[in-house]
């Protein structure tokens, strides 16, 4: 028993091991893709508190990633870096409010209603900023001068450096994860998986059970807000792509390949997707296709996921271990 | 005789053309076990469901010490200490036993909300949940997932959640179907002592317990009430005689 939980914390400090000294050996572009990768994992792991702890599938995810995005534009001023202090946490806090406000609306419905109400609040706000001069309109934007950390006169952090920016994604990754880690085992992490195990009797029990998902959706939008404000930073443009509905099915099928309800898995899918963009995008222009023919069959081979596949692996080898 | 604390007045419900429940009124002291016997159909449930708000009534009034709850949510009025049982097990499967009961006790504490706090470090809610698992006889099976219990077991599980939230009042739908007879017995002697300090509804098949058990009867046919009194008046009452005691098996379904 005790090895079964040791054996994934080695594994996770082995993975924070080779993320952190990464950059020192990998070339610059695998340094690049794997900063986008560990953006999408905390995207994803934001959305797996959703779909795989509170039994809420969002398809309308994005709204608050493109919305974090989105603020790090409006409140960058034009010809000065922005100070991280303030852009961070204006990010986050954007993409909270939004999904307070549009959690009041989606809350209410359940099931497939849901999944398409949460889509429908993503599009009006895609063609908010497609079709208004307030983030570029459809071309989108530029930032011009990316967040810097000061104290002082000393600059501290330049988020424009591709190492710094590295180590501050890796940072906010970690700080991600074991955020969502500590939340889950708190009563209101077991509120929600009571809501996602059954709900009816949560009410009976007495839980007001829509402030309890509202809190969880609350604190997705603006983990998703995280991610949006690096992934703003990371490549300095913002387009209304980024918050369409590609996005959010995208990020749901990270979560899916990963594995919900298990936070490795949504960083494990996330590695697995944007690998697999990266490989089939170079093979071939219809790369959607092959992306599509692997995600059936991991659904239908792994129904638990890339996450199942370790533990499947280990069950494997044990069993042929006692057997021989 | 306690006081009053539940009471239903001219309570009724319509399913579309039908009147599942009409003009249903009923007391609930604190102190007394209050049964509701009934042939299949006679609305016993939609009538623990219209106290509980898992349906809203279309009409009549529920009072809760004298306050008009009618319009409240499930939640609130649970949270005012109506506690209720359901006829078919409504658990949380993938839990342990105990769990289910720790996640009932919390659903009591303001601080439900704090997430960089561990919900299995709170002494008072586990042992809350230990009570409840001792007094529904589960405690030997604490920490079995409740999807493994045999059915008797979930059922007592349903019970022992009820209890968990510390209710003053007690709606069980048929909280003895599917035990098995020790079981049963244990469950009738914990609701003896549980209708000391406690407003119970008992919605039940098994005719010997009721009459064990409760203090008063009511008896219930096509959604109204034929008949309310003490055991005794009911079994020497001539209209319920005809109309249910005598009209073969209650339970031929």
């Amino acid at each position: 028993m005790s090895s079964a939980i040791k054996t994934p914390r080695a594994a996770l400090l082995a993975t924070l091991l080779v993320l952190s000294v990464f950059p020192l050996f990998g070339s610059d572009y695998y340094s690049e893709l794997l900063t986008k990768i560990m953006i999408m994992a905390i995207f994803a792991m934001s959305l797996d508190l959703l779909v795989g702890f509170t039994g809420l599938v969002s398809f309308g995810h994005a709204a608050f990633f493109g919305i974090a995005a989105y603020a790090v534009v409006l409140v960058s001023p034009q010809y000065d870096p922005s100070s991280l202090w303030l852009v961070l946490p204006a990010a986050v806090l954007a993409a909270a409010v939004a999904a307070f406000v549009v959690g009041l609306f989606v809350l209410r419905t359940k099931g497939i209603y849901f999944i398409m109400v949460t889509l429908a609040f993503a599009q009006m706000i895609y063609f908010v900023f497609h079709d208004s001069p307030l983030g570029g309109g459809s071309d989108g934007v530029f930032i011009n001068f990316k967040p810097e950390l000061r104290i002082g006169e000393t600059q501290l952090l330049d988020l424009g450096d591709a190492g710094h920016f590295y180590y501050v994604v890796l940072l906010l990754l970690v700080a991600t994860y074991v955020f969502l880690r500590i939340l889950l085992r708190s009563p209101l992490g077991h509120a929600l998986a009571g809501i996602k195990s059954n709900e009816h009797r949560m009410l009976s029990l007495g839980f007001p059970v829509f402030l309890y998902k509202l809190a969880g959706f609350v604190i997705a939008g603006a983990l998703a807000g995280v991610a949006g404000f690096l992934s703003a930073c990371q490549f300095g443009f913002v387009t209304p792509e980024i918050l369409s509905w590609h996005q959010s099915g995208n990020v749901l099928l990270m979560v899916i390949l990963g594995g919900m309800g298990t936070l490795n898995g949504a960083a494990i899918g996330a590695f697995a997707f944007v690998v697999l963009q990266e490989v089939f995008s170079a093979l071939t222009k219809h790369w959607q296709f092959l992306m599509g023919t692997v995600i059936v069959l991991v659904v239908m081979l792994l129904p638990g996921g890339l996450a199942s596949l370790t533990q499947r692996l280990r069950r494997l080898l044990l069993g042929g271990g006692s057997n021989g | 005789m306690g006081e009053l604390v539940l009471a239903a007045r001219g309570l009724s419900r319509q399913f579309g053309g039908l009147a599942a429940n009409k003009d249903v009124s009923l007391d609930m002291h604190r102190g007394e076990l209050h049964a509701v016997l009934g042939p299949n159909g006679a609305g016993k449930s939609t009538l623990i469901n219209l106290l509980s708000g898992d349906l809203p009534p279309s009409g009549g009034q529920i009072l809760y010490r004298g306050q008009d709850i009618s319009g409240w949510s499930p939640d609130r009025r649970s949270r005012a200490g109506i506690g209720r049982s359901y006829q078919r097990t409504n658990i949380f499967p993938a839990f342990t036993a105990f769990e289910n009961c720790r996640l009932a006790a919390q659903s009591r504490t303001p601080r439900a909300l704090h997430i960089f706090s561990r919900a299995q470090n709170y002494d008072d809610l586990r042992s809350a949940a230990d009570r409840a698992l001792e007094q529904a006889g589960l405690a030997a099976r604490r920490d079995i997932v409740a999807a493994t219990l045999s059915h008797g077991e979930q059922r007592q599980l349903e019970i022992a959640m009820v209890l968990a939230t510390a209710p003053s009042v007690l709606l069980l739908d048929e909280p003895l179907a599917g035990m098995g007879s020790e079981e049963s017995q244990l469950m009738v002697t914990l609701l003896q002592k549980l209708s000391a300090d406690h407003a119970i509804l008992l919605v039940e098949h098994d005719m010997d317990a009721v009459f064990a058990v409760a203090d008063v009867i009511t008896v219930m046919v096509t959604g109204q009430v034929l008949e309310s009194g003490p055991p005794d008046q009911i079994r020497a009452s001539l209209a319920v005689q005809e109309a249910y005691l005598g009209g073969g098996e209650p339970d031929d379904e």
